[in-house]
């Protein structure tokens, strides 16, 4: 089996693995351990995985300051500086709040993408050229998956809530706005599944894409499909018992947990992978999103030239002093008029 | 020296699409022509770097210390501990894939190792395998390796075909930097006594004796001289530069590659022109006579030595500040690493003013040193330069952003507004803006790769670059390739005979060198490179004649 179908496949046989598991352990009557012990497992695994990566993290530290300037730095008062230039090559701390605002809520550099390719061109004397152009399908693809899975979990906190917040009954009734079904068709379900499945294709259609592709990065994508289509089914196919849910859900937050019967096997399904998405997020890729906060060509305001960065760990090296170069050539150096500190 | 096929044999061979076989499976092919040569033992004693041995690659003599790995693997971790970048370039990566036909060598070659997210895997496999529990206990479907000889010839191979240019880190949605990865690989690497001898050579040189061509006190001041000659001859200019003259207010500070050969000593006389013009009070050192740092190419430790040298003598000989000339990695050493290597306020130097127009440049507040562009800007705007563009008039120009001042830096407009002041109106172009600014494509034999052996990989590399020229060439005319950088002066004009053969390589102070009209100057018939002037001398006289 050649490297692409063992990292797709494993990736994809743990997911379904995960599934079966659930199903059948939501069957024989272990819902105790799915609903209430794997959950609190998951959520003290999810946080202390999280603040030890990121201690991990903060523990080296930062020697030099080495923005990625994306834009014209600050030099001449007269020299003209956009805002793009500010955002991009930031020189306050002001705009460095911009430039983070932008790359995380936005995907700034995602956006800058292109793609380049080798064309046939009859005109140009080796029969090719290369063309660069604004491929945003990346963007697009990235930003649909982040917002919907945002609202998506915005959304799931009706059921550890009570009552529900302002806001969130808001934030429901705008994404179930388009009424075309009974009941009515979360509009971020669709986009997160759409989106899924558009990453998932262009890792497995894209040549170079397949080629780096790992197991590490179809599980997550498998693991968050089969969350999204498992509540999909559950909402609108198999129904389960959504009052015997909030049950469950409240309890779990108010540590009272309690098992209400009747709940169907593909709600703990449903739950069992996100829990296990909770659980493998910080020992992941998906510590991106944290890690994002942290990267040094990011997070640092490009004034190297008016403030001074200390390095904590920098040391004395070994250079040649100017009065050992002055012995070397000393004679030489008096022969050809280059003034000397020594005369002999 | 391997044969470099011809642009139209390398061009249609190059395919993006992978090999079958999976990457950890593929070893790297050691051709002639693109690799470089692994440096001569003699340099590595000079700087007191380890296991200096001599080395063969088709031999496959590599000579690598018995507890290799124990060292590398040991340096890893050490890095770890001391950079927080590497550990989360090592840790966040989604394998997205936008960095991957950013490459210039990816573009170039269309080896897939080359695509920055593939060569940092190359890196990042043996840290799975070595510091992470799951890649320990899964090993290769965790994406984790061992670190076997083939992995350590494999980074040798691919961190000498990355030009630390930074345009993937552009591209990343989080800003994950392959440069610096590179650098902390070629770290490892020189480790285990693994360096090449291009960058090598010039490391030692200039740890010895002050520049990286080897240049003697008596040789630097022999070579500056001569241009000072010549500029005499070419405009009857008397340009008098000083060598490590105490006292003098300014100590200005370039790359060999603008006093040891074509085109960039043309940009030295520019340099003395102006500063004749403008009565500068300043001085080269033949001690500190390299801006350029090779060093930083192999080690941030070798950086740091090469790099000390230059406040030291600014210290030494009294100077106010530093003005430093056109080159792309000096700059972004002296801009990203100066100061903090230096490691206090510099408070032997002041806050740079221009003597000339009073400018104060408080961005460079406790650097202490101006980009040779912001101070010629700066005098520009401010009057102090009588210029006849129409000197310029034989130059349509295209600019190249060099990738160190373009993303360690940041420096765009300074040079355009002094292109715009010393060219005819119409004369300056700008490539498609895909390959520009912020987006520019590298030379693609930057961070020590410029050697000769591997003239075919520079070729690839530079196809990018080359590519957009040859478009504006086509386009608009265009006949010169501007550049703030020395080793694009160096690197280019091999770069554009081989794909754009009719393009000249120029920097932009001997442009302004070109312009600049003294009072007591001859008739100016040439430019600064003997070639003749359009609508001037006996041209134009003939022209004057025929019209009466």
């Amino acid at each position: 089996m050649d490297f692409f179908k063992r990292h797709f496949l494993v990736a994809l046989a743990a997911v379904l693995g995960l599934v079966v598991v659930a199903y059948v352990g939501a069957q024989t009557k272990l819902q105790i351990l799915f609903g209430v012990v794997v959950p609190y497992l998951a959520a003290l695994i999810f946080v202390e995985g999280l603040v030890y990566r990121l201690i991990q993290w903060a523990r080296s530290p930062v020697p030099f300051r080495i923005p990625t300037t994306a834009g014209q730095n600050r030099t001449l008062p007269w020299i003209k500086r956009d805002l793009d230039d500010k955002l991009d090559n930031p020189d306050t701390f002001k705009y460095l709040l911009g430039r983070m605002a932008l790359e995380i809520l936005a995907f700034r550099s995602l956006f800058r993408n292109l793609r380049t390719e080798l064309r046939k061109d009859p005109d140009n004397p080796e029969g090719a050229r290369l063309i660069h152009w604004s491929y945003k399908w990346l963007w697009l693809g990235a930003i649909a998956f982040h917002y919907a899975f945002l609202v998506v979990v915005l959304r799931h906190l009706r059921f550890f809530t009570e009552p529900v917040p302002m806001p969130i009954q808001l934030l429901e009734h705008m994404d179930g706005f388009f009424q075309f079904f009974v009941p009515a068709v979360y509009l971020s379900g669709v986009i997160l599944v759409v989106a899924l499945f558009y990453l998932l294709a262009r890792r497995i259609t894209n040549p170079t894409l397949r080629y780096i592709s790992l197991a590490a990065d179809y599980f997550p994508l498998f693991l968050i499909l089969g969350i999204g289509i498992s509540g999909i089914l559950m909402r609108y196919v198999y129904k389960v018992d959504i009052v015997a849910v909030k049950q469950l859900a409240l309890g779990l937050v108010t540590l009272h947990p309690v098992v209400p019967a009747g709940i169907g096997p593909i709600f703990y399904v449903h739950l069992f992978l996100v829990c296990v998405l909770f659980a493998y997020f910080p020992f992941s890729k998906l510590m991106h999103a944290p890690g994002v906060f942290l990267s040094p060509s990011r997070n640092m305001v490009a004034n190297n030239r008016w403030v001074l960065h200390v390095n904590p760990w920098n040391y004395p090296v070994k250079f040649t002093p100017y009065l050992e170069y002055e012995d070397k050539f000393r004679e030489a150096m008096i022969e050809a008029d280059i003034p000397v500190e020594k005369e002999s | 020296m391997a044969k470099v096929p011809k642009p139209s044999e390398l061009l249609p061979g190059i395919s993006y699409q992978p090999p079958a076989k999976g990457w950890m499976d593929v070893k790297p092919d050691f051709r002639p022509g693109t690799y470089c040569n692994p440096a001569a033992p003699k340099w590595m004693e000079w700087i007191g770097y380890p296991y200096p041995q001599a080395r063969s690659i088709p031999d496959n003599e590599w000579g690598l210390p018995d507890n290799w790995q124990e060292i590398v693997l040991q340096g890893m971790e050490d890095r770890l501990d001391r950079f927080r970048s590497l550990k989360l370039f090592f840790d966040i990566c989604v394998r997205c894939g936008a960095c991957a036909d950013k490459c210039h060598f990816f573009l170039g070659t269309g080896d897939p190792k080359n695509m920055p997210v593939l060569r940092a895997e190359l890196l990042r496999s043996v840290y799975r395998r070595y510091f992470k529990k799951i890649g320990r206990v899964l090993g290769e479907i965790a994406g984790a390796r061992d670190l076997s000889e083939d992995v350590i010839k494999e980074w040798f191979f691919y961190l000498y075909q990355c030009t630390i240019c930074r345009r993937c880190s552009l591209f990343c949605p989080y800003g994950i930097d392959m440069a610096e990865m590179t650098l902390l690989g070629r770290e490892l690497l020189a480790s285990v006594g693994l360096n090449i001898d291009w960058a090598m050579a010039s490391v030692a040189q200039c740890y010895d004796k002050g520049s990286h061509i080897g240049a003697t006190p008596q040789a630097f001041k022999d070579m500056i001289d001569f241009l000072a000659e010549e500029n005499e001859r070419i405009t009857g200019i008397t340009t008098t530069p000083s060598y490590n003259r105490k006292g003098a207010e300014v100590l200005f500070v370039t790359p060999s590659g603008d006093y040891f050969a074509d085109p960039g000593s043309f940009t030295l006389m520019g340099y003395l022109l102006l500063f004749e013009y403008i009565g500068l009070d300043y001085t080269f050192s033949t001690y500190a006579a390299e801006g350029g740092n090779f060093g930083w190419f192999i080690s941030h430790e070798m950086g740091k030595r090469l790099n000390s040298k230059i406040y030291a003598e600014a210290k030494r000989l009294g100077v106010k500040w530093i003005l430093g000339g056109e080159c792309g990695h000096m700059w972004r050493v002296c801009n990203q690493y100066m100061p903090t290597y230096w490691g206090e306020p510099v408070n032997f130097l002041e806050e740079p003013v221009s003597p000339i127009t009073g400018t104060r440049f408080e961005n460079a507040k406790i650097h202490k040193m101006v980009h040779i562009s912001e101070f010629t800007a700066d005098l520009i705007k401010n009057g102090k330069l009588n210029l006849d563009p129409q000197r310029n008039a034989h130059i349509k120009l295209t600019f190249h952003d060099s990738c160190n001042t373009a993303r360690g830096m940041g420096i765009f407009e300074e040079p355009r507004y002094i292109i715009n002041n010393v060219l005819p109106e119409g004369h300056f172009v700008e490539m498609p803006p895909n390959t520009i600014r912020e987006k520019t494509f590298c030379c693609g034999s930057s961070s020590g790769i410029n050697a000769s052996e591997n003239m075919e990989l520079r070729m690839q590399g530079g196809l990018p670059r080359a590519n957009a020229v040859r478009w504006v060439y086509e386009q608009y005319g265009v006949n010169h390739l501007g550049c703030i950088c020395a080793l694009d002066r160096a690197t280019l004009p091999t770069l554009l005979e081989y794909w754009v053969p009719e393009m000249q390589v120029t920097g932009i102070t001997e442009m302004v060198g070109n312009a600049l009209i003294f009072p007591d100057e001859i008739e100016r018939t040439t430019d600064l490179r003997d070639r003749d002037l359009e609508g001037f001398g006996e041209a134009a006289e003939e022209d004057a004649e025929e019209g009466e």
